[in-house]
């Protein structure tokens, strides 16, 4: 009885250390993480002749950094327009995904499979090897400097179909057999049945589909030449190219631009796991 | 016979819905990537000025790969490649297991790994141009040295493993989120039965775990070499290319600027396409190799 006590408070004690040393690695490495953010955060604060009166120091505090950075980098006008571009980027794969993975699942037509593999196969041709013809494609199109332009040619991807038709394909058929039996159509069954059960994941999508497009970079840099249509990104290019002699203003630019998404996957974590995890999980 | 009748005419119309649900989708696709990419095979036997192009031959593929710029920026793209996918992998898998445990206040520690998830290539980029800014950087105080003069991102000796340390820290929230998934859905009466057998701790990680979670790894893997092989941003932001180009990645060479590629399309076209074929050969090799090893459940 002793001993088995004795036994058991050297357990305890052995856990208890392993359990302060765990907090202690995750501590150092949380820190190491979050030093970046944590300068950035620091300076964004401070007054452009302070900055380097110790970087590391919270040790002067202004809001007019922030607002000239707001100002210099019209990082308001480009918030909207990476907004709008966006949302109308998501809310539209979202519809155009949904709708092609309905039919690749739900109807029988000729070439089902031949169409499938095809635009399967557009997730092998690397964004880079089509901005060239495209960039081309939207000049005679007179499409440069516009939100045109900026949303396009990404209303739809494969990969948006093929996660929304895996889901799909998990409906049973005789769901399907039933609602017909019912009467219910095509269109009020995926309205009514396809698309409710598959919420989670069209969520999900809908969450890695806007962060995708927000953080675009190489496209928006190609298209737009007008300042006017500055995403977040080329603004914040942008930015940095103007202030080189404020480096405080530029730093200042990356949290207002950062802030939102911060705010945004806090709230939404669970779905962007879900989001992120879609292509690891097998089909 | 009037059955039959109704089923055809059902047919037809099933067929018709299909069109018109799947128009969207495939004329997006039709015109911005698969026309886009037949037009730049072609293209790329090209050489344009601004407004006009000229059909050089096929030649120009063999030239362009052959070209000691092609050449320098395939290796420093393997090169960055072979930087920050493995580096990028082990921090990922070691935060993901250490914070996997339950115990109190672990939610804030996942929450602060994950946060670099919300950080874009512009935004990550911009952050770490100043960190490592040899005149105002915290970094160079620290290090000194080559950190100093002229700087991690100035030295053509740092210069890629300072934007690799960039783009590892950028894309640490993504491998950290998924590993996590990853580890969470491994059946806990694996972990007991391993115990019961005498397994220790690191037994257990390498026989149970990382098995598990071999489909995720090959994922994230997948995802990060293409980011490698990709990237753009990061270079435009920190080096632009330099110094010496020891920073030029194959996407960097197409779309970069003051290149031989810049203004003109058709040779922009060549290299884009080459790249293209250069991660279909990869993404071959990729699922060749690493299928074998991996454990997909049943």
């Amino acid at each position: 009885m002793a001993t088995s006590s004795a036994g058991r408070a050297a357990i305890d004690q052995i856990h208890g250390a392993r359990r302060v040393g765990r907090y202690a690695l995750l501590t150092v490495t949380a820190v190491i993480v979050l030093f970046p953010i944590y300068v950035m955060v620091v300076g964004a604060f401070k007054p452009g002749d302070k900055l380097f009166d110790n970087l590391l120091l919270p040790n002067h505090f202004t809001f007019d950094t922030l607002k000239d950075a707001w100002h210099d980098g019209h990082l308001g006008r480009a918030l909207v327009n990476s907004a709008v571009v966006s949302v109308v980027i998501t809310l539209a794969q979202l519809i155009t995904s949904v709708l092609a993975a309905y039919a690749f699942v739900f109807l029988k037509f000729p070439g089902r499979t031949v169409v499938f593999v095809i635009f399967i196969a557009t997730l092998l041709v690397p964004l880079e090897a089509t901005l060239t013809v495209n960039r081309r494609t939207m000049q005679s199109l007179g499409w440069i400097n516009s939100y045109r332009g900026l949303t396009v040619p990404f209303l739809a991807t494969a990969f948006g179909i093929f996660m929304i038709r895996q889901v799909f394909l998990t409906i049973p058929k005789e769901m399907r057999e039933a609602a017909s039996m019912d009467g219910l159509g095509h269109i009020g069954f995926l309205r009514e049945v396809a698309v409710p059960l598959s919420r989670p994941t069209i969520g999900a999508l809908g969450l890695f589909a806007f962060l995708t497009s927000w953080n675009q970079y190489l496209w928006p840099v190609l298209i737009t030449t007008d300042q006017d249509y500055n995403t977040v990104q080329t603004g914040l290019k942008a930015l940095k190219q103007a202030s080189l002699d404020q480096p405080n203003l530029v730093i200042a630019g990356t949290v207002i631009v950062a802030l939102p998404i911060f705010v945004m996957l806090i709230s939404f974590q669970r779905q962007l796991v879900r989001g992120l995890t879609a292509g690891a999980v097998k089909g | 016979m009037s059955k039959s009748k109704v089923s055809a005419r059902r047919r037809w119309r099933e067929s018709g819905l299909a069109l018109a649900m799947l128009a969207p989708s495939g004329v997006i696709l039709g015109m911005f990537v698969i026309y886009p990419l037949v037009k730049a095979i072609f293209l790329g036997r090209q050489r344009c000025g601004v407004t006009s192009c000229r059909t050089t031959s096929w030649h120009q593929y063999v030239d362009a790969f052959r070209s000691n710029e092609f050449q320098d920026a395939l290796i420093v793209t393997l090169k960055y490649a072979l930087i920050t996918v493995p580096i990028g992998l082990v921090l990922g898998v070691g935060l993901a297991v250490l914070a996997d445990k339950y115990i109190k206040g672990v939610g804030i520690f996942r929450t602060i790994f994950s946060s670099t998830v919300a950080t874009s290539v512009a935004v990550a980029s911009v952050m770490w141009f100043f960190l490592l800014n040899p005149n105002i950087g915290v970094v160079a105080d620290w290090l000194g040295g080559v950190a100093k003069t002229p700087g991690l991102l100035q030295s053509p000796d740092t210069a890629l493993w300072a934007v690799s340390a960039s783009s590892i820290w950028a894309n640490l929230g993504f491998t950290f989120i998924v590993v996590t998934a990853g580890l969470q859905s491994v059946p806990k009466d694996l972990y007991e039965s391993a115990y019961v057998d005498g397994a220790n701790g690191f037994t257990r990680f390498t026989n149970v775990t990382l098995p598990m979670i071999s489909p995720v790894l090959l994922f994230v893997t997948v995802v990060l070499t293409a980011r490698a092989f990709e990237g753009f941003g990061e270079i435009d932001l920190l080096t632009s290319g330099g110094p010496k180009a020891k920073t030029t990645t194959l996407t960097y060479l197409a779309y970069g600027k003051g290149l031989p590629t810049s203004g003109d399309d058709g040779l922009r076209a060549t290299v884009t396409v080459l790249l293209f074929f250069v991660l279909l050969i990869l993404a071959l090799f990729q699922f060749r190799g690493l299928e074998k090893r991996v454990h997909y459940g049943n």
